[in-house]
This record gives structure tokens, sequence and C-alpha cells, in this order.
């Protein structure tokens, strides 16, 4: 039985180079024995077929009515989303080389109750829908969620820090997301296969001696287990047997999306990353055409097909979250290319072949676009992707050098928008955004909050002084620093406890190994004005203005000083010196699971919540006044050209901050050269100079101001009109009306 | 002690520039990507000048070549195969002993230098010219506007004729220094058939142009001009349509020029 079961597997196998992946999961191995390099340029890219351009106009019509219809075209209220929930949906079942979905109806949203019943009753009763009684009853009387084992556990200190927003964005009522499962494993070897190497696993766990970690663990496989079980079941469904590894290219993307389509049916994280899937489909193209059964065509129109289906993904939310992130945005994130450990490069076919769906179905948010960049890929796909950035502004560089060498792999992924991951062998637990920008407030005004005017922070005593001395407050800012990361570090202690009891994310844990090193990670708001503000302490001569509770309302600068964003060393080492400050104090603190601490520099669109919901800071930004995102300069502070701007974010140490360090780039066209080929020079020498000096992240926004002011006024004239905005990729029209002033008014480099 | 006295007498006092503003991210300033030094003091008045800013001689950010070269260097990732720095204005040949000092010094490390000018200073006269003969020993490329082909024109335009200015592209050409040219396009002012088919023929006598670019005329600099109270001279000139600088584009041959690609 057992041999013949090998013998099978090895059928589906044959075109491959062997390797050590025959013997053991190892997709790397996979890949690194069947990399097909590609060195030319774009011109062998076929366009849409019939189909395709037929699925997407059926796609673009319905999301024009879900935008018309408020956001949401139709909601689930009493099935509880499950990878065996739904029974087949289909957009047009026989135009469609991919299928699946997540409910059974196209755009259809799923009830996804386990992070938080309250949560996901709100997201519904916003949207016009109505709950069910009974599924009330089940997640408030029967079912305890995340979400009431969290309050259950937290301090009131912490329920402080989140009420007057310090700490935002916890995970604590919906998926922590960010978890990137290693889905070619279902294509390469099949469920079967991979249920055996659990069980094998299973075996493995613990001597007998069941401590909390072992009892743990043993647990979750099982569960792990009974998801790939379902995962057969979801499949089958369709038509499919998935317990076998993939035949062809199409199943290989096939068994690819079912696997993405458990992890979203369910957890609905904020970030629900593809992962890194180019290679292994294109090795699986290569067969197909080599064996003569696959054209260009063909092959596009499956890759079209998929991204088709991540552009269908659908979670539905609270208004309060969809402030924080807006525009629906799942992070179907993508990562794309880099460079092998062994000094190839990763840039084949299907790379550019995900480009070009971006022209032949033309631009949107999903599946977000991240290529993983070095100055050692080939410069045809460099001009190329630089070509797709000024069309559609739909891509983020990352910096593969950088990345690589910090997480030791080069079989590594980007969940959300910035923070690497081992596919095989890392997860991260995502936390939210510490506001620094406030906790210097707290710091001036002794730990009140300064819109409130409550007691939040510990009450060490204000600075009352007319001017701001700057030893005085350095050392009350370090103290509030030092209640702020206790606070923040240990409420996420909780939520991944809560999340892994309740909410465990048993599909996507089960496309990876079973022991795994995990990220504990954190992030910063806020922190371009905190810099700036300590600098106008440092060298400004600060004047404090105080209302009649003795709160510092405003504040004014005698002297100019040094601003982040101008390649000043002044300004730039106290960024440095702030991450690397608060990241200490963080790591101070005990870290669930024996994770290692990172931090990131990442607001998404919340710049504009925490903007609003943070005072007067010493820099000169008024009350409400939306920050920079995530570490861009203050709006104003550059003076000398994009440049000098990017080389102050690359002078933050990743070390500190390998959540990731995102900086949004906007220019006119006219800035970037008189022509096509001019523009696609700067941009590529752009992105390698940031790269080369170490900046982490860059997302490249290509437009005309006016462009965007137009599409404010008449949003039905740019459906799908697409800008990056801190990481991920938005559908302008889907913006609030204050991120959109916000990204008008946004650095524009520009030149006269 | 006598030793260093001897030194220091020996010693040139730097040039100091007066340095307008940089911009790190030029990418339309030269070839490739570029850090551009934008010096102060003209002294054109060109109607459509949206730099007004940098008319004022002697005024400005005071600066070494050094200081300038130390600053440039860092954005040295960037510059990929092609690009490096330009020194801009303002009308740069008013500081030619700075910018030769600049110039000498970045040769000396490797870099490619671009040299923005009008030409307005131009002059066979010394000490001028044997300083400038110097100056185009250490720059690669020159970026040379023509505001106007027509002497009477070009006065109205700018306040001076275009003399020097054809003065200086004649001896670039006979010399072998390369350039581009560029022309503003202006409704009302260069927008004419005849005066760019003009310009055109005289661009074809040429013989060391690597690029002809026809900018439009734009109004981003109004507000600056609202800042410094002066009147602005174009009020209600809009810029050109998309057909006009097509139409200038091929009056002026663009097409022709590919000197630059190389």
């Amino acid at each position: 039985m057992k041999q013949l079961e090998k013998k099978d597997i090895k059928t589906y196998w044959a075109g491959f180079n062997s390797g050590a992946w025959q013997e053991e999961i190892n997709v790397r191995d996979f890949i690194q024995q069947n990399l097909h390099q590609y060195d030319g340029d774009e011109s062998f890219l076929a366009g849409p077929t019939d189909a395709t351009t037929q699925l997407n106009n059926q796609l673009l019509d319905l999301k024009k009515k879900e935008r018309e219809a408020g956001g949401v075209l139709d909601a689930d209220n009493n099935v509880v989303s499950s990878i065996t929930s739904h029974g087949p949906g289909y957009l047009n079942k026989d135009l469609e080389t991919i299928v699946g979905m997540q409910t059974d109806a196209p755009l259809k949203r799923a009830f996804m109750p386990y992070g938080g019943i309250r949560m996901a009753e709100e997201a519904l009763t916003s949207y016009g829908f109505k709950t069910d009684p009974e599924m009330h009853k089940i997640f408030t009387e029967d079912r305890k969620t995340h979400n009431q084992g969290v309050f259950d556990a937290y301090t009131p200190s912490m329920r402080k820090a989140r009420h007057y927003k310090i700490l935002t964005g916890l995970p604590d009522a919906y998926a922590r997301g960010r978890i990137i499962a290693d889905f070619p494993r279902i294509a390469i070897y099949g469920i079967d296969r991979l249920m055996k190497a659990k069980a094998a696993d299973f075996d493995l766990i613990g001597d007998g001696e069941m401590t909390d970690d072992v009892i743990r663990l043993r647990e979750q496989v099982n569960d792990q287990y009974r998801a790939l079980n379902d995962m057969k079941k979801m499949a089958q469904a369709y038509g499919f047997d998935i317990s076998r590894p993939a035949a062809n290219a199409q199943e290989a993307i096939q068994w690819i999306y079912f696997g993405y389509l458990a992890a979203v049916k369910t957890q609905n994280g904020a970030a629900m990353s593809v992962g890194r899937i180019d290679t292994v489909i294109d090795a699986y193209i290569q067969r197909d055409m080599a064996a003569g059964k696959l054209t260009e065509a063909q092959a596009q129109e499956l890759v079209d097909h998929f991204v088709m289906k991540l552009r269908m993904v659908r979670f539905i939310r609270t208004p309060e979250y969809n402030s924080l992130f807006s525009g629906d945005p799942i992070w179907a994130t993508l990562s794309m290319t880099g460079i092998g450990m062994d000094g190839r490069h990763h840039v084949t076919r299907t790379a550019f072949r995900f480009l070009k769906t971006l022209d032949n179905m033309g631009a949107a948010p999903e599946p977000n676009i991240t290529l993983l960049w070095s100055d050692r890929l080939p410069e045809g796909f460099k001009r190329y992707a630089t070509e797709v950035s000024i069309k559609s502004s739909t891509i983020q560089y990352e910096n593969d050098e950088l990345m690589r060498n910090q997480w030791g792999s080069d079989y590594y992924g980007i969940a959300c928008c910035v923070s690497a991951q081992p596919i095989a062998d890392g997860v991260q637990f995502f936390g939210a955004r510490a506001n620094l920008a406030k906790a210097l407030l707290y710091a001036i005004n002794g730990g009140k909050d300064e819109i409130k005017e409550e007691q939040v922070g510990p009450a060490y005593a204000p600075i009352t002084s007319e001017y701001i001395d700057y030893d005085e407050f350095m050392d009350k800012f370090g103290k509030q620093m030092d209640w702020l990361a206790d606070v923040y570090v240990n409420a996420l202690n909780t939520i991944h406890y809560m999340h892994d009891k309740y909410y465990y994310e048993a599909a996507q844990f089960a496309l990876k190994d079973t022991r795994l090193d995990y990220t504990f990670a954190t992030g910063i708001s806020g922190f371009s004005h905190a810099v700036d503000s300590i600098s106008a302490i440092k060298y400004g001569h600060v004047k404090v203005i105080r209302d009649e509770k003795g709160i510092a309302v405003d504040f004014k600068a005698d002297n100019d000083y040094p601003r982040y964003g101008n390649n000043d060393d002044r300004a730039d080492d106290i960024a440095k010196w702030l991450i690397k400050t608060f990241y200490n104090k963080m790591n101070t603190h005990h870290l669930y699971h024996g994770a290692k601490l990172s931090t990131s520099v990442l607001t998404i669109t919340s710049n504009v919540v925490y903007g609003k919901n943070t005072g007067t800071t010493p820099n000169g930004r008024q009350a409400g006044e939306p920050f920079s995102p995530g570490a861009n300069p203050a709006y104003g502070a550059e003076k000398n050209g994009a440049l000098a701007s990017l080389l102050s974010t690359a002078k933050i140490p990743y070390k500190y901050a390998t959540d990731g360090i995102s900086n949004t780039f906007g220019v006119t066209p006219n800035t970037l050269g008189h022509d096509d080929e001019d523009r696609k020079d700067a941009l590529v020498n752009m992105v390698d100079g940031y790269m080369e000096n170490n900046g982490m992240h860059l997302n490249i926004n290509v437009f005309n101001k006016a462009t965007l002011i137009d599409a404010q006024k008449h949003p039905e004239e740019y459906p799908t009109l697409t800008v990056r905005v801190s990481g991920y990729c938005v559908y302008f029209a889907d913006l609030t009306k204050e991120q959109q002033d916000d990204v008008i008014s946004r650095t524009f480099f520009e030149q006269m | 002690m006598l030793e260093m006295q001897e030194k220091n007498t020996t010693e040139q006092k730097p040039v100091i520039g007066y340095v307008h503003s940089i911009e790190t991210f030029g990418s339309v300033d030269g070839p490739g990507v570029r850090f551009v030094a934008f010096l102060q003091g003209c002294r054109m008045r060109c109607e459509f000048c949206h730099n007004p800013d940098t008319w004022n001689i002697g005024v400005g950010t005071e600066m070494t070549a050094d200081e300038l070269l130390e600053q440039a260097i860092k954005y040295k990732a960037f510059w990929g195969k092609k690009g490096g720095i330009t020194v801009s204005g303002g009308e740069s040949l008013l500081q030619i002993d700075f910018i030769i000092d600049l110039f000498k010094k970045a040769k000396a490390l490797g870099i490619n230098t671009c040299l923005d000018t009008c030409g307005q200073p131009f002059t066979y006269k010394e000490p001028f010219f044997s300083r400038f003969k110097e100056l185009m020993a250490y720059t690669d490329v020159s970026l040379v506007d023509i505001k106007h082909i027509d002497p009477y024109e070009h006065k109205k335009l700018t306040g001076w004729t275009n003399e020097n200015i054809l003065a200086m592209i004649q001896y670039m050409s006979d010399n072998g220094h390369h350039m581009w040219i560029r022309h503003v396009l202006v409704p009302e002012r260069t927008d004419y058939d005849d005066y760019l088919a003009q310009l055109g023929a005289y661009i074809k006598t040429i013989k060391t142009v690597d690029k002809v670019e026809v900018l439009p005329y734009h109004t981003m600099g109004v507000s600056k001009y609202e800042n410094l109270g002066i009147n602005y001279p174009l009020k209600g000139i809009e810029p050109p349509t998309q057909e006009r600088v097509q139409n200038a584009e091929k009056l002026l041959n663009t097409k022709a020029y590919t000197g630059y690609k190389n």
C-alpha cells in the first residue's frame, strides 16, 4: 500500500528535476531544482482571452453594484463560515479556468463570528443586514469568542490605552492575520501526503510529559489535520481531487487557490497573504509548455483568472475598522522575484505574467503585488516593473538583499505590507500600533490625554515651565514610553494567547512546518511627528501654550530646527534613537510563545485617524491633522527633494524594525522624465539607489495631482484609479473624503 | 611654524558659491537621475521665469565646492550609469569660478557633470573666455536654453538680445562640446510657426546637439511672484495645448537628435 502510493505520487512529478523535495516537504528545494530564470523583456506576453475579458467585465459590473449598494453587495448572517460551509459558487462556470468562492455567490460576504460576535453583528447592521438571533445566542451564551477571551483578561490600563487610542488597531475582535501559508505544498504534494507528514510530526510532539506547550501543539496539529481533510471536501464540491498532487499548470494554480480559499473562509485577518507562488507556478507552466500542452495565451489566462479570484475576496467590517484600513483591503500580498541564496535571480516569465494582469484586467488593489527587489534583478524585468508602476501605481518594492540577509532565507514572503516571514517555518503574530506622537504629549502633560484631558498614562509631574527643557522632557518621555511599551506588549500577549485558544488558524498552519519560529510584531505611528517634535525641543527652543487646565494645546519654536526627511543627521539620529529606544523598552518584557520582537514603522491609511485623535505636536502639526504615513517625513518638512527624503528613511535600522519600514512616494510623470524611457530609467535608478542605501520599502505612485482632484469630484469616471498607500493599494474612490484629501495633499514631488 | 605660514600663503582661498537650493532627485536636468544645485543670481528677466526667487545676485546659502560635492556624493547610488551632478540657476555662469572648482573635483571622482545655462554671460573677452574654456574641459554636457531665435523678440522676452547666447552655442559647436538645446514654448511669445521653423533651421547648423527638448510653458511659478510682490508678466496666458507642443517638436525636428541615448 505504502509503496503503491509512493510510486503514484512520482507520476505527477515526471518532467521535474528531482531533489530533496521528493523525500520531504520542501517547496524551496523544488524551486531550487526547477527554477526557469528569464532575462528577457515583456514582448512574449499575451493579452486577455475573450473569456478573461468577459469575466472581468462581469466582475467590474459587480464591483460597481457593490459600490452603489454602499459597499457590501450581500452578506451571510446565519451560516458560520468554515472550509466546507458553502457549496460551490461561480462567476460563470463555463468560462472560469480557476474556480472557488468564499461563499456561494460572488462578492457575498461570509459570516465570521469567532473573532467576536459583536463586531460581526455590528458589521452586518452597519450595512443594513439583519443579525440572526440564534447565531447571537450561540456566540454569546454557548460558544466563547476570541474577543470575549481577550476582554476577560485585559487589565484596566490596557482598556484605557485602547480607549484613548494611544494603542490602535489591536486585533482583539477579528483575526490577527499575517500568517503566510506555504500554499504550493498542495500543488506539489497533494493533501494526502501533507496529512501523512502532519501525522508523523504529531507522533514526535512531546515525550509523554504533558506540559502546556506539548498539550497545545498536540491539539493544534490535530486541528491542522482536520483542516487538511476539509480542504479535500471543499475541492470535491468543485469536482477536484486534491488528495493527489497537481497534474498540470491549471491544477497547480487551482490547488494553490484552494489552499488560499481555505484560509480566507476561516480567517478574516487584516492581512491574508498569498505568499510566494510565482516560481512554482512557473515550473508547472514551463513543464506543460515543453510538452506542447499549453500556449502562452492559455498560461496567461490561468494567471489572469487566478488573480481575478484574489480580487474577489471580501470580508465584512465595521465602520471603525474601515476608517483605519480603508477601501476593503485584505492584503492578498503576492511576493515575487528576489535573488536566491545561491545568487540566481528568481525572475521567471510568470512574474511578468502576474504584472501583465494589471494590463489585461485593469488596475486593482488586490493582490498586493510586492517585488522583492535587488539591483541584481535582470534589467528587462526592472524596466517592465517600473513601466507597470508608471501606468497603474500598483506595485510596492521591497529590499530583497536586506530581508534575505536578516531572515537567512530566500524562501520568505511579505505578510500584509512590509512584514517579511520565512514561508516554510516562520510565523508572525501581528499587533497594531502605538502612537508615539501621543506618548510625547503625555510626557509634557503628565500622562493626561491631551484631547480628553483624562489621566491615561502614569501620573508623573507634567512639564510646567514656559519653555520646554530638553533634559526634563527626555526623562519624562522615557517614563511614558516605559509605560506604553509595557501595556502594549502585554495587551498583545493577551491577544495572541486568546487567538490561539479561540481562533486558531488551523488551515494556514496546516500548510507550514509543525515546528516554527515566531515573530512578535509591534508597530509605531506618529513617527515623523515624534522625531521632529523632539528635534524642535532640542534645537528650536519650544514654548508651550496651555489651556486653563494646564494641558499643552499649542507650541511655538523660536528657532529653526532640523527635520527628518532632509538627510540631516541631527534629525535622522533622533529617528534612529527613537526606534531603538522603543524597541528596547518593549523587548524587556515577556513575549508570548517565546517569539522574537519586531516592530514596524507603518500606518496604512490609519495615519488619518491617528492624527485625528492626537493633539497639536511641538513640530507645528495642528490637532487633528493627519500624521504622515508610515515612515514618511512630515508634510512640508522635506526641503531637498525626494532622494534626501528617502535617505533619511533609509537610515532607520531594519534590524530593529524587521516588521518593516514603509515609505510612500508620489511623483508626477513630468518630474520623472520627459518621455517613457526616461521615466523608467529614473524609477529603476531610484529604487536601486534606495535599496543600495538599505531603504526597506517603497510604494510608488505616479500621478498628476490634478488627476486625483478630478477623481475626487467625478469618481464614476475613475472606477479603477488605484493608489498605493503605506504598504497596500486601494481604489481611490473607496477612500473616505478625508483620506482622499490626505492623499492629494501628501507630498507629491513636483519640479517646476 | 614658518613652513606652515608659507603653505598658508600659497593655498588658494576656496571659492564660495551662492546656492539657492538643492534638488536631490533631478530627472529632467540632464542625463539620468541628477543632483541639481540651483545657483543664486540671474540678470535676465524672462517673462516666463518660474524661479524669480533666484534672480538676486550675491545672496543665498554660501557653500564651497567641497561642501557641495560632499552633499552630492551621498546620492551616488541613485545615479546609475548616466546620472551625476547638474549646476543650474539662476544663471549658473555668473558663478563660473565656483563651477570650475566643483566640476574639476567632480571629474576627478569620475562624476558626470552637466551645466545648465542660457549663456547670457558668455563673451570672448578676458578673463571670462579663458575661464569658460577651462569649464568646458570639465563639463560632460550642457543644457542650453534658447529663449527666442529672433534677437528683437528675445530682448522683449528677456530684457537682453540673444547675441552672446548664440555665440556660445557656436563656440561649443566648433569645439566639440556636447549640448542639449531646450526651448520653452510660450503661447503669444514663442509659439509661432515661422520662429519655430527658423529656430529649427538654426539648430541644424549646430554640430554637437545630442537632444532637443520643447518645454511647455506652465503656470506653477505664479504663486512665487505673488509671494515676492512682483507683477506677473504673463497673466492670462495658458500653457500650450498638446497639439502645439507636438507641432513645435516637429518644427524643431526633436526626433532627429538622439545623441543623448548613447
